[in-house]
């Protein structure tokens, strides 16, 4: 319900600026927030960051040295062996600029540079399904899942909520209108995620219909492993659907009774066109802008809200990449992670805006 | 917006059936804390996390409740503290009887008994354990003589029903049985009928007797426990705490947590929002840029990394919930100031020299009080939720049972998995509820406010 404020707010401020103007300031302000976030992940990590970094230079430098057995039998004495080392070592981290305290300028510059660039190192700990430990390798095989599991269930959401609240906009007062109002306001209040655990009791335990765990147990080299995947994915859809859609569709709903009120309907319902053609063809295509504005917004916020949800239902997606990484501190993956949802924020953000902006035509033709 | 007297609302809002059913819940889980606060010992909220201290309660066990729709009932917990006692002396021979008499009417065996006591003694007392069943065949359960003292001292000791002498006495009894009970344990002996090994119902009595020899001593503090599966309004969860406490516990915390997030948010945000429309040309940009940056951050992956690097203590965390909750009331109340700054009265104000702040605190933020109390109404659900959230990942505070907390716990040891719905359900029902109680409230404000919505 909160988000419905930041809607409005939103809105308020929208119609005050010039389009081309508003795109550079918003582009420029969506950048700077980037940097911002990314500082500010870097700062709450930097120092265990620094020690995880030293500690694999000098895995690497051991490593090369007994890779290559010419260089490990030329040493006549152990003390001889480990100043070797040492000195390769010091030299690396030099080359690397990692002997500056990592909240020197030069490093917190490189380090975000390089994540800018997506390139955020090696994970500590985690791997990805083929065993690969290079975040990005990571990152990119979690984020298609929760891609399709979340966008599918916006999109779901928004195609019932839509209907269901143009439905009761129509009908103002009726059954069907306080039904849908009702479940709106109750399913809201409930966590999805404890909605995800009752699911789970429900329909992987006491009726064994669904998977418990929402990772498939076969590989992802399988044949089979889209269509186990859709299967795993049916319980925590239907989920995110059910407490989902209640908020769309009275959303949508207080839209449409605005629009309603307006005297081009009033007219139209005065020379006699159909009720129910005026409510999904009239009324609704003007409500098209602020919908089409939040779904944009909903389906990076979905990502957002990913998290517990993921965790809850295992599916191996971003979101339990992220509670994972959380949980055994592999900073690079918590950097890359956060950056990643960031960007995604962001970028979707910015597509509201400029929907908004091609909508409303205020903004289009640069007049106030 | 501005045109609605305080009176007007008050009217308003009582005659929305919403805004009552929200009052309504909303002043029967604040009349709860209450009760938790004042009647429910602080030691049982300290002690939360401290498996010691809940030791004489079953593991998972069921509500009592659910007993009354069972046809085959399950045993309940009883914890038994009160015996009669009886003193006998004779000649020589003192000798003191505890008796403690329960009704057992379940269709299963409990799942065990423990006696635990502390005697007072000086020489060696002996200590016999014996039952008394319904059908009034007399077990004999243990007999043994507590440690030798040579002055007076306070022993204290448990006797369970896994101890491998009561076993051997009560081997020796089988005769009294009709099957073979060699390779029972002692609860399925003790319960069972004699025919077959069923459980058997009615009054039971334990009787503890000591003798000794000449001195006086006496049993100071002993309690009986039969071990059930069944225990409490709530039950218990896989710690053997009472699910009914945390319950209790989790309302105080999650009104406390909800109400000062969303007070806080709101308050910073409202002022934040109206110096900004208020003095208007660079402050506004400056503010509003930076209102963006805070409002384009992404809340949760923030709230996880702050609470796992800083301190996931519950005050910080109200703190770090705050960052979050003022963006969109100080852009809503930006709007609203730069609309009524240009009113007559206000101009006129400024006109005659008044000071910004008092031109704020007086002509302005009045005007916004029901949108900022339907804003408190409407945020407070969002705070309860995102906390249990982060609590549910393992990242809240674990020194306090917030409903979250419990939850945690629940999904940590698979309660899903093996069907203990008592330690699920119920927290997530007290989430809901105390959501709904907010937006009941803050819906109907909404409305009044927002008068375009109701038709």
């Amino acid at each position: 319900m909160t988000i419905s404020n930041n809607i409005i707010s939103y809105f308020y401020q929208k119609s005050l600026l010039s389009m081309k103007r508003y795109i550079a300031k918003r582009a420029a302000t969506m950048f700077g927030v980037l940097l911002i976030t990314l500082l500010i992940t870097i700062m709450l990590v930097g120092s265990n960051m620094d020690t995880i970094l030293k500690q694999g230079v000098v895995f690497q430098v051991r490593s090369e040295i007994t890779e290559n057995p010419e260089i490990a039998q030329s040493f006549s004495s152990v003390q001889e062996f480990e100043e070797y080392i040492q000195d390769r070592t010091d030299e690396r981290i030099k080359t690397l600029g990692l002997d500056e305290p990592w909240y020197s300028p030069q490093r917190i510059g490189l380090t975000m540079y390089k994540i800018i660039l997506l390139d955020f190192g090696q994970a500590t700990f985690l791997t990805s399904d083929v065993g690969s430990s290079d975040v990005k390798d990571i990152i990119f095989e979690k984020l298609p899942r929760t891609i399709l599991l979340f966008t599918t269930a916006t999109i779901l959401i928004s195609i019932i909520g839509i209907f269901v609240g143009a439905l009761s906009a129509s009908k103002i007062g009726s059954t069907v209108d306080r039904i849908t109002s009702s479940f709106a306001i109750i399913s809201s209040s409930f966590p999805v995620w404890w909605i995800g655990m009752l699911m789970i009791f429900l329909f992987a335990f006491t009726y064994q219909i669904f998977p418990a765990r929402a990772t498939p147990d076969i590989l992802p080299s399988d044949p089979e492993y889209i269509g186990s995947l859709l299967y795993h994915m049916t319980l925590p859809l239907i989920t995110i659907v059910m407490i989902g859609f209640g908020s769309w569709a009275y959303l949508v709903r207080n839209f449409m009774v605005g629009i309603m009120q307006e005297d081009f309907i009033t007219a139209k319902k005065a020379i006699g066109i159909k009720q129910s053609k005026i409510t999904y063809t009239h009324a609704l295509k003007n409500a098209a802008p602020p919908i089409v504005t939040i779904l944009a917004l909903s389906l990076s916020g979905s990502l957002g809200g990913a998290i517990i949800t993921e965790a809850v239902f295992d599916w191996p997606g971003m979101g339990r990449l992220y509670f994972e990484a959380i949980t055994v501190m592999d900073l690079p993956v918590i950097i890359g992670a956060t950056y990643i949802l960031t960007v995604f924020f962001l970028v979707s953000i910015f597509i509201a805006d400029l929907l908004y902006g091609y909508f409303d035509p205020r903004i289009r033709t640069n007049t106030e | 917006m501005s045109s609605i007297s305080p009176q007007d609302i008050k009217k308003e809002f009582f005659k929305s059936k919403m805004g009552i059913a929200g009052i309504i819940i909303l002043t029967i889980l604040i009349s709860t804390s209450l009760v938790t606060i004042t009647t429910i010992p602080v030691e049982t909220f300290q002690e939360w996390n401290n498996p010691g201290s809940w030791m004489e309660y079953p593991k998972a066990a069921t509500p009592v409740w659910v007993n009354l729709f069972l046809i085959e009932k399950i045993p309940e917990h009883k914890i038994l503290t009160q015996p009669k006692v009886e003193d006998f002396s004779n000649n020589e021979i003192n000798l003191s009887a505890y008796q403690f008499s329960f009704n057992f009417e379940y269709d299963q065996f409990p799942n065990d008994f423990i006696y635990s006591y502390s005697a007072k003694y000086s020489d060696s007392p002996l200590l016999e354990m014996s039952v008394i069943r319904p059908d009034g065949i007399k077990l004999k359960l243990i007999s043994s003589a507590l440690p030798y003292s040579s002055t007076d001292t306070i022993h204290e000791d448990k006797i369970f029903s896994t101890d491998a002498m009561l076993k051997k006495e009560l081997v020796l009894q089988n005769d009294k049985f009709d099957f073979n009970i060699e390779k029972l344990s002692a609860e399925k002996i003790v319960f069972s009928k004699a025919e077959t090994n069923e459980p058997l119902k009615g009054n039971y009595a334990f009787v503890i007797e000591m003798f000794e020899i000449g001195k006086k001593s006496e049993i100071i503090e002993s309690d009986l426990i039969i071990g059930g599966k069944a225990f409490g309004i709530m039950g218990t969860d896989e710690l053997r705490r009472d699910l009914a406490i945390g319950l209790l516990w989790g309302t105080p915390l999650a009104l406390f947590i909800g109400l000062v997030v969303s007070i806080a948010s709101v308050i910073m945000g409202l002022i934040y929002g109206v110096y900004s429309g208020f003095k208007g040309k660079k402050t506004d940009e400056a503010l509003m840029r930076f209102n963006d940056v805070i409002y384009a951050l992404p809340a949760l992956p923030f709230l996880i990394i702050l609470s796992v690097t800083i301190s996931n203590s519950i005050f910080v965390m109200i703190g770090f919930l705050m960052i979050f909750g003022w963006v969109g009331i100080a852009k809503v109340s930006r709007s609203m100031s730069l609309q009524i700054k240009t009113r007559g009265y206000v101009e006129a104000a400024a006109m005659m020299g008044q000071k910004d702040s008092k031109m704020i605190f007086k002509h302005i933020l009045p005007q916004l009080l029901p949108y900022a109390f339907a804003s408190v109404a409407i945020s407070v659900p969002a705070a309860i939720t995102t906390e249990a959230g982060l609590s549910f990942l393992g990242l809240g505070d674990p020194s306090f049972p917030t409903w979250g907390q419990i939850l945690h716990d629940a999904n940590t040891f698979g309660a899903a998995a093996r069907g203990l719905w008592w330690w699920i359900v119920p927290p997530g029902v007290m989430i809901a509820i105390t959501g709904l109680a907010f937006v009941f409230i803050g819906n109907a404000l909404d409305s009044i406010i927002n008068p375009k919505l109701k038709r």
